[in-house]
């Protein structure tokens, strides 16, 4: 289902999470909002769900990253290892550059 | 405070409930309804999880995973016009008597 719409970010890239909830529905859970972190995989780009979730198409397709965070940035009082780290898709239009 | 759906962190930190349990035949035929729905374009995942996360806290809390999925299908449908309310009610009602 990947399409190949631009991607406005690449492998490695520093990004920061947008901040926002808004009452509709989105896949950005709000504990990564406004922490920064790494762009580890480009998937692709697919139907956007903030479309789908109301029976619209989807598109224009959204590329979809999986993002790389520190688990101590998103933790306050970590108990874990430093160097654990969390892997999470997040949709380009959630994205910031930083 | 995040919405209801969304648990990282939230209520608190304590962790994860992994028990698990063998499915009832409730849930399995919730899960197939939801198949056919599909199939039929009548609901799509995320439209499920839109609906799932209008609940309000205190339902969200109260149902179980394929209550919940339950009570969304009941929403879409009824949102797009292919049962009422009143009819669901109707036949549950019916169904409960046969029951007793």
């Amino acid at each position: 289902m990947a399409g190949d719409a631009a991607a406005r970010f690449k492998v490695g890239d520093q990004v920061r999470i947008r901040v926002g909830v808004p009452p509709t529905h989105f896949r950005t859970p709000e504990y990564v909002q406004g922490k920064q972190g790494k762009v580890d995989t480009l998937w692709g780009a697919y139907p956007n769900p903030e479309s789908l979730a109301y029976g619209g198409d989807g598109l224009p397709a959204q590329p979809l990253y999986q993002i790389e965070f520190a688990q101590t940035d998103l933790w306050r009082d970590y108990k874990g290892s430093v160097s654990d780290k969390l892997l999470i898709d997040i949709y380009e239009n959630w994205l910031e550059t930083i | 405070m995040p919405k209801v759906h969304d648990r990282g962190g939230w209520p608190n930190d304590d962790p994860v409930d992994h028990s698990e349990h063998k499915m009832e035949e409730w849930e399995r035929q919730v899960d197939a309804l939801n198949g056919v729905l599909g199939d039929k374009g009548l609901k799509n995942t995320d439209q499920l999880r839109r609906a799932i996360e209008s609940l309000d806290l205190a339902t969200y809390e109260s149902l179980a995973y394929y209550e919940k999925w339950t009570a969304a299908m009941e929403m879409l449908l009824v949102e797009q016009g292919v049962m009422t309310t009143a009819e669901i009610d109707a036949k549950v009602t019916a169904l409960k008597q046969e029951q007793s």
